[in-house]
């Protein structure tokens, strides 16, 4: 029994010799972080002096902030504009790709590539593009007669500038919606052609109610991804003009790193988080059940 | 009925190489202007493909900033996360895979909760903990937490080490294998295709990633490869041609690794979407 008792002992040890730097990260970068962050979020604090407690003041001060609620705005808007369209794109992208045809490959990998290389590089690229005299997207406009505007140096064009790039970056949701059309059973495709239906019913009535758990698990990865932006906003406008790319990862940084408003920062950070746990929430829910969807009605 | 078939095809084709086209211009108009003259990529009328060629662009990209440093900078952060990643994920995935044993289960939840933080929420704090052990402008805050392990990678091992029988680990424990020999020798060799996925999404993370080093190097010497690229357009006139031929260097890598493996990219892509 003692001997049992001995194994079971050292292998628990073992065991925990092999998880105990993955349980010491959790701590120091997750976990600790995040309840210090939470006090932060209750103090006034610049990294020079000492935190100075001034309770829910932060979080008030927030409310009436005329940027927080810009940069609210401007998050909004460039989710609410670029989901859709990106849903759409890739939507077609994936019907079009699911085809038996010769050489898919090819344009699987060009569809992709905005995707994979997304960052720095490509916004410098499309700063290039959008340039308002000698850039690729004036040109092409100016080809049909067109004068085309500022792009990035108008505040009334500079977001749409950014949500017509990240529009192409579709290769997530083109994933997914490959993987929701595979497990659309074939012989509901047939049923329909026997009943004289066409491409169209096919799509109507059998791809699309389908693909519904899927569409909604791609609009809340999309939200979480889309809400958390920065790095475009920072290469290709720095936030400006007028703040109206001012989006609010960016907004965060900015009281952050250029203010150097650590407590207030933290609170903005918060707010952010409360909302993307909400988000990741109903996520896990559509996952779920999406995994459930495609076991139980796989091809077989 | 044939004719039907045929002309769908048509279609079909027609979609993907419009698709194609739309896809595909930004980076045929990023080569043709990394090969322009200034006076080319300004001209008016505007002109695709540059006229003569300039493959010296590419020389001096690397001449008006150190980007060859920059390079070797990102080359050795990439390199240290994945091997960082790789030892403390396969660590723990294949602890938390073995037969129960007290603990285990709380804190795998426990793991996979820190999922759903954001790392806006605990970039503040991590910050002013680096600056208080005088690590910013180092590189210890872009590589030290890859060896404490990640979340979700640890998850993805898991699942994987999970398929392993307890008989195969104990047999080779009665044979007078160690625990690490076990791990070793019966564990890794069976995981290698979440490794390479592992070892993908590291790279791609790591040298894309924008935000680390920007808050926490500051001297041009220590810049990676992305936060460098925006270093050509901090003087009064941006030189595109340099610009535009160190930004094609820099996706190089990505564009490599993305066309061999692309099986294990689609995969790594459909799983990072259901984590989120």
């Amino acid at each position: 029994m003692s001997n049992i008792r001995r194994r079971y002992l050292r292998e628990t040890l073992t065991n925990y010799a092999f998880i105990a730097p993955a349980i010491a990260g959790v701590l120091i970068f997750h976990l600790i972080p995040m309840v210090t962050s939470l006090f932060l979020s209750l103090t006034r604090y610049d990294v020079v002096s000492s935190p100075k407690f001034i309770g829910l003041n932060n979080y008030k001060t927030m409310v009436v902030d005329p940027l927080w609620r810009k940069s609210i705005f401007n998050t909004c808007y460039y989710v609410g504009v670029t989901l859709p369209i990106r849903l759409i794109i890739a939507l077609i992208a994936a019907v079009l790709l699911d085809q038996k045809v010769r050489g898919i490959t090819i344009f699987r990998v060009i569809f992709y590539l905005p995707s994979i290389t997304a960052g720095v590089a490509i916004s410098l690229l499309w700063k290039l593009i959008f340039q308002p005299t000698y850039g690729l997207a004036n040109s092409l406009l100016a080809h049909f007669g067109i004068q085309g505007p500022a792009w990035l140096g108008d505040p009334k064009w500079a977001m749409p500038s950014i949500i017509i790039m990240m529009s192409l970056n579709i290769g997530q949701f083109m994933l997914i919606f490959l993987a929701g059309l595979q497990s659309v059973p074939t012989y509901l495709y047939e049923a329909v052609q026997l009943d004289g239906g066409n491409r169209w019913h096919q799509f109507k009535y059998v791809t699309i109610p389908f693909l519904t758990p899927v569409i909604f698990l791609n609009i809340v990865i999309g939200i979480i991804e889309m809400v958390q932006m920065f790095t475009q906003a920072y290469v290709m406008t720095g936030g400006g003009p007028m703040d109206a790319t001012l989006v609010y990862v960016m907004y965060i940084y900015q009281r952050a790193f250029q203010w150097l408003e650590m407590g207030y920062a933290s609170s903005l950070a918060w707010f952010l988080f409360i909302v993307l746990l909400v988000l990741t929430i109903m996520q896990f829910k559509l996952s779920g059940r999406w995994v459930y969807y495609e076991s139980a009605g796989g091809r077989r | 009925m044939k004719i039907r078939i045929s002309f769908s095809i048509v279609l079909t084709y027609t979609f993907l190489i419009l698709g194609a086209i739309i896809f595909i211009t930004p980076f045929i108009f990023l080569i043709t202007s990394s090969f322009k003259t200034p006076a080319q990529i300004m001209s008016v009328p505007f002109r695709l493909w540059p006229d003569p060629w300039r493959w010296q662009n590419y020389v001096e990209a690397f001449r008006v900033q150190p980007f060859g440093r920059y390079y070797l900078n990102s080359t050795i952060i990439t390199s240290l996360n994945i091997l960082g990643v790789l030892i403390s994920c396969t660590l723990a995935g294949w602890g938390f895979s073995r037969k129960y044993f007290w603990g285990r289960d709380f804190f795998f939840l426990l793991i996979l909760s820190c999922m759903m933080i954001p790392g806006q929420v605990t970039m503040i704090p991590l910050y002013i903990m680096y600056s208080k052990l005088g690590w910013i402008n180092t590189y210890f805050p872009l590589i030290l937490p890859s060896f404490f392990g990640s979340p979700f990678y640890i998850f993805l091992i898991r699942q994987f080490f999970l398929t392993i029988p307890d008989e195969l680990a104990d047999a080779a424990v009665i044979d007078g294998c160690s625990p690490f020999k076990v791990f070793w020798y019966v564990g890794l060799p069976l995981v290698k295709p979440a490794l390479v996925s592992v070892t993908i999404f590291t790279f791609l993370a790591v040298w894309n990633d924008f935000f680390s080093p920007l808050i926490y190097l500051n001297s041009p010497q220590k810049y990676t490869v992305m936060l460098g690229l925006t270093a050509y357009q901090a003087e009064g006139f941006t030189h595109w041609e340099y610009l535009m031929a160190a930004s094609a260097i820099a996706m190089l890598p990505v564009f490599v690794i993305f066309l061999s493996l692309q099986r294990y990219f689609v995969q790594g892509m459909a799983m990072s979407g259901l984590k989120g």
